[in-house]
């Protein structure tokens, strides 16, 4: 071999790659929560996220730690979805299902107008989550805020996926998705479990932006929209119908834009994205439904 | 007799329509002609966006890429070849129509979001591609028609002679915009009304089912990409035309979503509506700055006004055309 292959710098750039593709993760989840209990893209997602980013910004700003503020905003985000979901999803629930992906267009719109509107257009910070000094693992030195991202990500992973798993509500909700008619019949209200949804995706949201805004220098409206394209590839990726695949999905993307980006030089920062999809495109030419998707039949 | 009623009705009210974009141009000021020879080209890009989307239902999120190939071609060939503006519409189709087609192939694996995906990928991956040929593109620069070859330009001294008719360059754009829209209409209506559109409506409504009678899937749905190529490449070709300069900020992804709201407000499946959804998203932006400058508020009411839209009318125009005639429509086609 001409040069030593450096594999601690293969490590750290592997682990930068798991915080990204975390909080991706978190995005892509949200996302699949909404698409399979109502087969609808939420290309507003990104832009709630960086609503809840801000309104997390001004807790901090009157005073709030980041974790008092964290938990708050999580918490105003999903009653604020579930408020927005009444108004404007609710009345197009029946439509075609193209419309309402065109409100949901829409909502991106008025949410990011929003946010300019409240918030004058200059560049924020976020204090750090977690400290910023390394910590050498096995001679390899880390961030511990790229430990905490990927450690509150797959946390949360896990905790929605007990939720799901073996909660009441869990089990309406997914009775919601599957079958809204019979699970009407047996007493669930299929139209609030999908307002839930979005509550639940929204917080998601929420906490995937709280982790993105820290890790940049600084942030401004424009935060979530590489964030949103992530997650849907990485979504795409891991097949649009599986939580799990998402998760997945997004976590591998994150690695490998990473170590693309840094082993490649030509690709740069600037054409990680464009690479990134046609990876995809490459990858759902040989697999239609994702990597871990099933390819559903379906009844004529 | 009622059928003959009916006939007439719809003679007069094409009739009544042509009037319109005859004389429309002479009530409304001159730089308002050049805001509606753009919507003129959103609107040939929307019918070729909802002969695909629509009728054959494969969602496209990438049509403002195929608008670049047009657009590219068209600067291309006025630039570098010095062809006159008007000669290369036809060119620009055909090259988008070909690259609509090489999209469509992988689209005969993908199906719903992920050929939204697979298009919208393209869309995001255009800027930097034309970024990447300088030489024919002139990279970020773009390129300029008047500096270039001014000569090629129609309508640069001010007037215009067609058929005996003088006229001002923006008159111009407006009449030649709308002329090949109308054109574009009544193709995408021939290829609708008969055969070609139960086929593609049979392919969106259900694939196997219509393999089962006999359509041919692939041949379908490349057709209908190529086809959709075709208007998004002349759209392309007719935008570069207006504004004299391309460059790999003139079709953004932003371009491709604004089609595809045009498309749904103005009715998927539908060609009747077509007009208002192109109206609608060239004078919407223009609409909500009126109200109001302040950072965030036009966007705002964009937003507001797009949701508000598809609550009152989920169908888009179309739907909602097609349920206001109704009584008349059944009058006139029952037997008494």
């Amino acid at each position: 071999m001409l040069f030593a292959f450096d594999w601690t710098q293969l490590a750290q750039q592997t682990v930068i790659g798991l915080s990204s593709g975390g909080t991706w993760a978190l995005l892509a989840l949200a996302i699949v929560l909404i698409y399979r209990s109502t087969g609808v893209i939420n290309f507003a997602q990104g832009e709630m996220a960086m609503f809840s980013v801000f309104i997390a910004w001004s807790l901090v700003h009157h005073g709030l730690t980041y974790w008092a503020a964290f938990f708050l905003t999580i918490a105003i985000s999903i009653a604020g979805a579930i408020a927005v979901e009444r108004v404007v999803i609710r009345p197009v629930e029946q439509a075609p299902v193209l419309t309402v992906v065109i409100v949901t267009l829409g909502l991106l719109f008025v949410v990011d107008g929003a946010a300019r509107w409240f918030w004058s257009p200059e560049t924020r910070t976020l204090p750090n989550a977690f400290s910023t000094s390394p910590i050498t693992i096995a001679g390899v030195a880390f961030s511990w805020q790229d430990l905490g991202n990927i450690a509150v990500s797959l946390g949360l992973v896990v905790l929605l996926w007990g939720l799901f798993r073996f909660t009441k509500l869990g089990l309406a909700l997914r009775a919601a998705a599957v079958n809204p008619d019979e699970s009407r019949l047996l007493g669930i209200r299929v139209s609030w479990m999908l307002a839930l949804g979005w509550g639940l995706a929204a917080g998601l949201g929420a906490v995937s932006g709280m982790l993105t805004a820290p890790a940049l220098a600084s942030f401004d409206q424009n935060l979530m929209q590489p964030v949103l394209l992530y997650a849907f590839a990485g979504a795409v990726l891991g097949g649009i119908e599986s939580p799990l695949g998402a998760v997945a999905g997004s976590l591998l993307l994150g690695v490998f834009v990473n170590l693309v980006g840094t082993y490649v030089g030509w690709i740069g920062t600037d054409l990680r994205l464009p690479v990134a999809l046609a990876v995809i495109l490459g990858v759902l030419l040989v697999r239609p439904a994702g990597l871990f998707g099933k390819v559903s039949a379906r009844r004529v | 007799m009622r059928r003959a009623l009916g006939m007439s009705l719809w003679v007069a009210m094409v009739s009544a329509g042509l009037a319109v974009f005859l004389f429309l141009p002479h009530f409304v000021s001159d730089f308002h002609s050049r805001d509606l020879a753009q919507a003129g080209a959103f609107f040939i890009a929307i019918i070729g966006l909802d002969l695909l989307t629509g009728y054959t239902g494969q969602i496209s999120l990438g049509h403002g890429a195929l608008m670049a190939i047009g657009g590219y071609t068209t600067a291309a060939l006025i630039v570098h070849e010095h062809w006159r503006d008007v000669w290369t519409i036809p060119l620009a189709g055909i090259a988008a129509g070909i690259v609509g087609f090489v999209v469509g192939l992988p689209a005969l694996r993908l199906s719903g979001l992920y050929l939204a995906l697979a298009t919208f990928a393209l869309a995001v991956a255009m800027p930097s591609l034309i970024k990447k040929f300088s030489g024919l593109t002139g990279g970020s620069q773009g390129l300029q028609f008047l500096e270039s070859s001014p000569s090629q330009v129609t309508g640069l001294s001010g007037k215009v002679t067609v058929l005996g008719h003088t006229m001002t360059q923006n008159h111009f754009l407006y009449y030649l915009t709308w002329s090949i829209g109308i054109v574009g209409l009544g193709v995408a209506w021939l290829v609708v009304r008969g055969r070609g559109g139960r086929t593609f409506r049979s392919v969106r409504d259900s694939e196997i089912a219509a393999v089962s009678s006999g359509v041919n899937l692939a041949w379908t749905k490349t057709f209908a990409f190529a086809l959709s190529g075709v208007y998004a490449g002349v759209a392309g070709a007719l935008y570069a035309i207006q504004n004299e300069i391309v460059n790999p900020l003139s079709f953004t992804v932003s371009i491709s979503i604004l089609l595809l709201v045009g498309a749904v407000v103005g009715g998927l499946g539908s060609l009747s509506g077509l007009v208002l959804g192109a109206l609608f998203v060239e004078y919407l932006p223009t609409l909500s700055t009126n109200v109001s400058t302040r950072e965030g508020v036009p966007d705002f009411i964009y937003g507001a006004a797009i949701i508000v839209v598809m609550i009152l009318l989920p169908t888009g125009a179309g739907g909602l055309l097609r349920r206001l005639a109704r009584p008349l429509t059944t009058w006139l086609y029952t037997r008494p």
